[in-house]
């Protein structure tokens, strides 16, 4: 028997003896939030501060707390067979739980999130996989994975992959790397990724590039931590130049989430580096911009005030305060105002030499 | 281009003068001269017989109930002021052709011969007048105004008993009324021997129309027991059909005193009319003597504000120094009339009475304190009846009361109506569209009661629009409303907790079941988990409390009293159906 189904059938005895002794049973679980993280500059993530919430039952909690012990026996059921079910399935599955069912996804993942948090492990752990996909990579890097069937090592050497990429899978605990590259690069769009991959940026500087596409997955975050941490590579971040790029998707690759605490040791990567686009880049290389919305602004002020991350380093709040005063944001591809490969040539070259340019 | 002249006393003497006056036409004289030999005096009878409308003889269904309605209204009033419980009798004979005998009888003091004729058979004659009491006849023309109608519609005179003592004769008269001189006409005048200790009987043949229903006599007398449960009514329909009303209380209403007009209700004409029949000797007499609330002080600083001595004589005082006294009372703080004048019905009666006539979910009600308009007092009352078998669709209905007597016609044009109108019911829980009533299974009864309640007409059936009144009734339906909607909000609130009642009940064997997966016990331990569970999170709950709508918890309510006035008449929905036929044909017409 695993860890996870001891814990989760002590956890129901639990519940069990307390009905018994006619007292009302609760679930306890960490605050999934940002107020429940704190920011350590010496492990280099967000680190869990262990503010419980206690879900007593009740009759305004009775139809979640069925809902959780729910999802805890789907989890069950999934090790015991040794089975995974994506998130969309799960929720799937609980149409079959009567007056318990989910309406939507949104609250069957709440509920995952919760079991998940509650036994401190890896959603993977207890047999859930998320649909998303991990990323896409170009670039001097072999992977080295299993044969699905056989159990045998392939080699996949992501140089080779054309104008196409190589994905990263939904699980990348068992992956090992062979490579020479210098460093891993980590975009925000997919449209900045195909043109430094067509024009094999990768071969040129000798990394690895990376599509994130958005906020990081997991398995992207843990992937690129894994393959930094066995290469010895440094990790460099190139996003647009707006708070959701730098609140949402550097804050959440470097250091992890409010939302799932309990994992960010695994899911962060704490060595990397922000290279662009920086408020300061929209100024020097006169970047076409966008006027800031009051989302943004909004966004900014959050992030300066509640961010742990952002709180603790003083060149992000100087960056921020910097945006809000200009009002303004630029997009990667605003770089193609002075020419299409500017960006290869010019833009990339000269800030990856540049170290003052770069934010922590 | 006639013009005419309107004169209350059409005495003889002035008739003839009037005959004088009139110019002879001569030869070649100005067409003025002409015209002038057209204008004469008009008699008051004369004229109400012309515009009957205006006394609420419109048509023949409301002419029946206008008659019984005077006589009524006349019969409790003077039972009342007598002290006597009343006990009214009313009977209505179908005579054929349109034709109706009404006998209207009551256990009152009677009347002094002397007095009968007048009464009956001259307008604008009555005690009630000249004189600031709560009472519901007013002015004098009612029951004269409906003999006067009976007799021009079949010539027939009212027949008159009354006695006023029990080892007395009781007088009988046949009256006609001369419509020209307004006079009392003595048909016949003889002594009987009445069964009666005392009271009054009367017998009137007039052309009217009998209906049920809405606006029906038998809806008045309903909506009068109801406002009115000292009285007992026995009422035979013209179909010989007797419904009994019995009184529900053996109290009378509180005494009302007779006041004198407050100085702040009167107007320069009536002021200058009052300084000339005074048998004041001075104009600070005169202010303390004739209105209420004026002391010494007060009328003597009424003159100074006016710079007129107190010591002037009234008779001395002229057209303008009348003008500047009227100033000056303005700018005098005088203090409100008494309101031991005015009598309410009771919130309690009100209420009853309302339980009586609808079985609903939830009655409140309220007397508000006494106000003024126009220098005359009075008070305004309110009750509410919500949901129970009351129509879910449509405006609420309102029942409207003028010192105890329903008002049935011109409801929009009432001030109660108004009021009703202006209140916001969103906050009660009602949906309404802005300046209309709301729609919602309401029943809401207003009553005015006033030593002079403003009407729209002489008619009386809508209470004119002063603001201080609408105030009145916006503030008795508001306090109403805040007591229907805390009632809604509580039993919403009793209605969450059932949902979450029902959720727990829901969701235990949910709990149960994912144990038994977990850990996997047995069916007997299931059960033991479900009916702890059940215990533990109902004893968190408490009690609760029973709300909502039930049928037999009103014992008050009386179905066959309820289903009086409410018949939905054959013709009536023969015609409304007519109408709405027509009005689809007109439409495919304008379609086309």
């Amino acid at each position: 028997m695993t860890n996870v189904v001891k814990d989760i059938k002590e956890i129901s005895k639990g519940i069990y003896n307390m009905i018994i002794k006619k007292k009302l049973p609760s679930l306890v679980m960490p605050i999934r939030s940002l107020q429940n993280v704190s920011y350590s500059p010496k492990s280099g993530y967000f680190e869990m501060l262990g503010k419980m919430k206690e879900r007593t039952l009740a009759a305004s909690t009775i139809k979640t707390f069925a809902q959780s012990l729910k999802m805890m026996g789907l989890s069950k059921e999934l090790i015991g067979s040794n089975d995974l079910a994506t998130k969309r399935e799960a929720y799937y599955v609980s149409k079959n739980w009567g007056e318990a069912r989910f309406n939507e996804q949104s609250e069957s993942d709440n509920v995952m999130d919760d079991v998940e948090a509650m036994l401190m492990v890896n959603r993977e752990q207890i047999g859930f996989v998320p649909e998303e996909k991990g990323g896409d990579i170009a670039g001097q890097l072999i992977v080295i994975d299993k044969d699905q069937e056989t159990g045998k090592e392939i080699k996949i050497d992501c140089t080779k992959f054309g104008s196409g990429a190589y994905s990263i899978p939904s699980s990348v605990e068992e992956l090992k790397f062979d490579t020479k590259a210098k460093f891993v690069l980590a975009i925000e769009t997919a449209g900045m990724f195909q043109r430094l991959a067509k024009h094999k940026f990768w071969k040129k500087q000798n990394c690895i590039l990376i599509s994130m596409g958005g906020v990081p997955t997991r398995a992207c975050r843990r992937f690129i931590r894994r393959l930094s941490d066995s290469k010895k590579l440094p990790v460099f971040v190139f996003t647009d130049g707006d708070p959701y790029g730098y609140g949402s998707i550097y804050r959440t690759l470097k250091v992890g989430s409010g939302n799932a605490a309990h994992i960010n040791k695994y899911f962060c990567v704490p060595n990397a580096k922000f290279i662009g686009v920086t408020p300061q880049d929209i100024i020097d290389y006169k970047l076409p911009s966008h006027p800031l919305k009051d989302v943004d602004l909004k966004k900014i002020k959050d992030l300066i005030k509640n961010d742990p991350f952002v709180k603790h380093h003083k060149p992000w709040q100087k960056a921020l305060q910097e945006m809000a005063k200009m009002k303004k944001r630029a997009e990667q591809q605003a770089l193609a105002k002075w020419g299409l490969n500017f960006v290869i040539e010019k833009y990339l070259p000269d800030k990856l030499k540049d170290q003052k340019t770069w934010l922590p | 281009m006639v013009q005419r002249t309107l004169t209350g006393n059409n005495t003889n003497s002035s008739a003839k003068s009037a005959d004088k006056n009139v110019p002879k036409v001569e030869k070649g004289t100005t067409k003025a001269h002409e015209m002038a030999a057209k204008q004469r005096d008009i008699g008051v009878a004369e004229f109400f017989a012309k515009n009957r409308h205006l006394l609420g003889f419109d048509n023949k269904r409301k002419s029946l109930l206008t008659t019984i309605k005077e006589a009524v209204d006349n019969s409790l009033d003077a039972c009342e002021e007598a002290g006597i419980l009343p006990e009214i009798n009313v009977e209505i004979i179908d005579m054929g052709n349109d034709r109706f005998r009404v006998i209207v009888e009551d256990n009152g003091p009677g009347i002094l011969k002397s007095q009968i004729p007048k009464i009956f058979a001259k307008l604008l004659y009555g005690s009630k007048f000249h004189r600031l009491k709560m009472s519901r006849g007013q002015q004098g023309i009612g029951i004269s105004a409906s003999v006067m109608y009976g007799q021009l519609t079949t010539g027939k005179p009212a027949k008159i008993i009354s006695k006023i003592k029990k080892d007395l004769p009781a007088n009988y008269y046949e009256l006609h009324i001369d419509t020209q001189k307004n006079k009392p006409e003595i048909v016949k005048e003889a002594t009987l021997d009445w069964e009666k200790d005392q009271g009054t009987r009367i017998e009137l043949d007039l052309e009217g129309s009998y209906q049920k229903g809405s606006q029906s006599v038998d809806q008045y007398l309903k909506q009068t027991a109801i406002a009115n449960p000292h009285v007992t009514i026995i009422y035979t329909t013209p179909k010989a059909e007797q419904v009994i009303f019995p009184r529900a209380t053996e109290n009378l209403p509180k005494e009302t005193a007779e006041i004198k007009p407050h100085p702040y209700g009167v107007e320069l004409g009536v002021l200058i009319r009052m300084l000339k029949l005074t048998p004041s000797k001075t104009l600070q007499q005169f202010f303390t003597q004739e209105f209420s609330r004026v002391g010494n002080g007060t009328a003597k600083q009424i003159c100074e504000n006016a710079r007129i001595p107190p010591n002037t004589k009234p008779r001395k005082v002229s057209r303008e120094m009348a003008d500047k006294l009227i100033q000056s009372i303005k700018e005098t703080k005088i203090i409100s009339p008494p309101s031991d004048c005015i009598a309410p019905i009771g919130e309690e009666e009100l209420e009853k009475g309302l339980k009586k006539e609808i079985n609903a979910e939830f009655y409140c009600s309220i007397t508000r304190p006494p106000n003024v308009y126009r220098g005359n007092p009075f008070l305004i009352e309110a009750a509410i009846a919500y949901g129970g078998e009351q129509q879910k669709e449509g405006s609420i209905n309102i029942y409207r009361y003028a010192n105890r007597v329903p008002l049935l016609f011109q409801q929009g044009a009432c001030a109660a109506t108004k009021s009703a109108q202006q209140t916001n019911w969103r906050g009660y829980g009602l949906s309404q569209s802005s300046g209309a009533l709301p729609q919602g299974p309401i029943t809401i009864a207003i009553h005015m009661a006033s030593v002079w309640v403003p009407f729209t007409s002489e008619s009386k059936e809508a209470i004119a629009h002063y603001p201080e009144i609408i105030k009145e009734i916006k503030l008795a339906i508001q306090e109403c409303g805040r007591k229907l909607g805390s009632y809604l909000a509580k039993k919403k609130r009793i209605g969450d907790e059932f949902k979450k009642r029902s959720f727990i009940e829901i969701y235990i064997p949910h709990v149960a079941e994912a144990l038994k997966d977990l850990i996997g016990i047995s069916e007997k331990e299931i059960e033991q988990v479900e009916l702890n569970l059940q215990e533990a999170l109902e004893k968190k709950r408490g009690a609760i409390e029973k709300v909502g709508f039930d049928k037999g918890k009103n014992i008050e309510y009386d179905e066959e009293f309820a289903k009086i006035g409410k018949e939905v008449i054959k013709e009536a929905k023969e015609e409304i159906d007519a109408l709405k036929g027509k009005k689809v044909d007109e439409e495919k017409e304008l379609k086309k």
